[in-house]
C-alpha cells in the first residue's frame, strides 16, 4: 500500500471484513465488501453503512457577514435556519467549481462546512484566504463520519438512538448524545434513499460502526456501490462530472447558485449566462446493458460532440446510464447519441434526471 | 474431458472436436460483478488468440480471446439477460461459446489446469 495514503479509524474493520481497498482522494478506502451489485441492492432494500471519514469538515465561528463567509459560497449561509443545511459551491474567479459542499447551520454564529476529501486542503486554504474575520478551523481529523442509507435506516437509527431521529425532515439535522458524546445526525446522503449522515468524534467511530452493524438490517457498503447509487439519482461526483474547468451553469446546477448575492465567481457566471454556455451537462440512457465509462466519446450523426464524465450499468434500470457534456444544442431530451470507445459503440438517448425514481429519499 | 487455459484467463474444454470456451474463475472474480457479455455471432470463424467477444463488469471492460481456431457453432444466449451466471459458474454454466476446433495441435499452446494454477501464482 502507498505509504502516503491516509487511513480512516475503520481501516482495521474493513480489512477484517476482507474489503477490497483502493486509493480514493488520497485515502485508502473500501471499494467493496461482498460485491458492488449485492451492496447496491441491499442499500435500495434495507440499510447500508458507509465509512465516509475521509470527507473534510471545517468550522466557522463568528458573524457570517462581518467575517466574510456570506460572500464565499454560491449561496447564503446567513439565511440557513439553525438546524438546516444547504448544498452549493465554492467557485474560482472564472466560475469554475473548486468544490461542491454542504453547510450545516449549527448556531446563529456557527456553521460546519462539509467538503470532498481530495479537495479539502485546497478548500480550506481558499476559504481561509477569503475570510475577513471569525474563527475558521479544520476539524477533519477529529471528526468521524458514517452514512447510513436505505429505506430501513430510520427504523435502525430509532432502535439504536431513540425516537427523536424519526422527527428529522429531509436536509435538517439534530445535535444529540450518541455513545456518550455529542453527535450531529443529518437527514442527508448520496444515494437517493432515506438516510442519515452522522458526524461524531473520530475516536467514537469504531464503536458506532460496530453498534450499527449489530442490527441485522444493516450491512457495510463500499465506495463502488456508493458510486452506482449516486449516479442512478444523477448526483454529480466532484473530479469526474464537475471540476475547476466546469461552471455550475454548464453542469445544470444553477439551482444551487444565488445570483442575487455576492460571491467569488459571480461576474464570470453572469458573463457566461449572457453569452451562453459552450457545453452543457446531459444525462443519457444506453439501449443495452453496456456501460458507458469516464472519457468515452459522445457522438451525434457521426461527429464527436462531447465526453462521458460518469457511467455505470444501472441495476435498477437494467441498462447503462451516464452523465456527460455536449454542445448545448444537443442537450434536449430524446437527442440520440452514440457512445464510442475504441471498437465499442453503444446507442443512447438524452433523458431526464433522476434515472431512478423509486428511492425512499423523502419518505 | 480435458480443460486448457490461456494466459488471458480463457479456458477451453475439449470433447469430440468441439471446444466449450469461457473465462476462468480467477478472471471472473477479478472482474467483479459482470453486467454484460458480448457473445460472438454464430458461424464466426476465429483464429487462436483472436478476439472472440467481450465482458463488462461494474469495474471494467475486457476483451475475450479465443483459445482455439475454429468456427462458432453455439453461443450461451442465457448470458444476454443473466450475465451474472459467469460470476456464479465461470467454468461451467458460464460458458460463452462452442467452437468447432480447426486444429487440435494448437492445444499445445495452452496451459493445463496444473500449469495455469502455477501461472496464477506469478500474475
Amino acid at each position: 500500500m502507498d505509504e502516503l495514503l491516509k487511513q480512516t479509524p475503520l481501516c482495521g474493520r474493513h480489512e477484517a471484513l476482507r474489503a477490497l481497498m483502493s486509493p480514493f482522494g488520497g485515502w485508502n478506502m473500501p471499494i467493496q465488501y461482498e460485491g458492488i451489485i449485492a451492496e447496491h441492492a441491499w442499500c435500495r432494500a434495507k440499510a447500508s453503512l458507509f465509512d465516509i471519514c475521509h470527507m473534510g469538515e471545517f468550522l466557522f465561528e463568528g458573524d457570517f457577514a462581518a467575517g466574510g463567509l456570506e460572500d464565499v459560497l454560491t449561496f447564503s449561509v446567513a439565511t440557513i435556519p439553525v438546524g438546516r443545511s444547504r448544498y452549493g459551491f465554492l467557485l474560482n474567479e472564472s466560475g469554475g467549481i473548486i468544490d461542491d459542499l454542504i453547510v450545516f447551520r449549527l448556531a446563529p454564529d456557527k456553521a460546519m462546512i462539509v467538503v470532498n476529501a481530495a479537495t479539502a486542503p485546497k478548500d480550506f486554504a481558499v476559504i481561509n484566504a477569503r475570510l475577513k474575520g471569525g474563527a475558521f478551523t479544520d476539524i477533519s481529523a477529529q471528526t468521524g463520519k458514517l452514512d447510513i442509507q436505505g429505506p430501513l435506516s430510520r427504523d435502525v437509527m430509532v432502535a439504536a438512538f431513540g425516537a427523536e431521529i424519526a422527527a428529522i425532515p429531509y436536509f435538517r439535522f439534530t445535535t444529540m448524545n450518541i455513545l456518550g458524546v455529542e453527535a450531529i445526525v443529518s437527514r442527508t446522503g448520496y444515494t437517493g434513499e432515506l438516510g442519515y449522515e452522522i458526524f461524531i468524534p473520530s475516536d467514537k467511530v469504531v464503536e458506532l460502526w460496530d453498534q450499527l452493524l449489530l442490527d441485522e438490517r444493516v450491512k457495510p457498503a463500499g465506495l463502488g456501490a456508493r458510486d452506482v447509487l449516486r449516479l442512478e439519482v444523477g448526483y454529480s461526483l466532484y473530479g469526474s462530472d464537475i471540476d475547476e474547468a466546469t461552471t455550475p451553469l454548464e453542469a445544470g446546477l444553477e439551482g444551487f447558485v444565488d445570483l442575487s448575492k455576492n460571491f467569488v465567481g459571480k461576474e464570470a457566471l453572469l458573463r457566461q449566462k449572457e453569452q451562453g454556455v459552450a457545453r452543457r451537462k446531459v444525462a443519457f440512457e444506453v439501449n443495452s446493458r453496456r456501460s458507458p465509462r469516464h472519457h468515452y466519446e459522445l457522438c451525434f450523426s457521426g461527429e464527436g460532440v462531447g465526453t462521458v464524465t460518469s457511467g455505470v450499468f444501472s441495476p435498477m434500470l437494467g441498462r447503462g446510464i451516464g452523465l456527460g457534456f455536449v454542445r448545448p444544442d444537443l442537450a434536449s431530451i430524446g437527442t440520440p447519441l452514440t457512445i464510442i470507445h475504441e471498437r465499442v459503440s453503444m446507442e443512447a438517448a438524452v433523458c431526464e434526471l433522476p434515472f431512478y425514481r423509486g428511492g425512499s429519499l423523502r419518505s | 474431458m480435458s480443460i486448457y487455459f490461456t494466459k488471458e484467463h480463457e479456458w477451453v474444454k475439449v470433447k469430440e472436436g468441439i471446444g466449450a470456451v469461457g473465462i476462468s474463475e480467477h478472471a471472473a472474480h477479478e472482474l467483479g460483478d459482470i453486467t454484460f457479455v458480448e457473445l460472438p455471432v454464430m458461424g464466426k470463424v476465429v483464429k487462436q488468440f483472436d478476439m472472440l467477444g467481450a465482458i463488462e463488469s461494474v469495474k471494467a471492460a475486457s476483451d475475450i480471446y479465443s483459445p482455439v481456431s475454429g468456427k462458432v457453432v453455439k453461443i450461451n444466449e442465457a448470458l444476454n439477460d443473466a450475465p451474472e451466471i459467469v460470476n456464479e459458474s465461470a467454468e461451467d454454466a458460464g460458458w460463452l461459446a462452442w467452437i468447432e476446433i480447426a486444429d487440435e495441435a494448437e492445444l499445445k499452446n495452452l496451459m493445463t489446469r496444473e500449469q495455469y494454477d502455477e501461472y496464477l501464482k506469478t500474475v
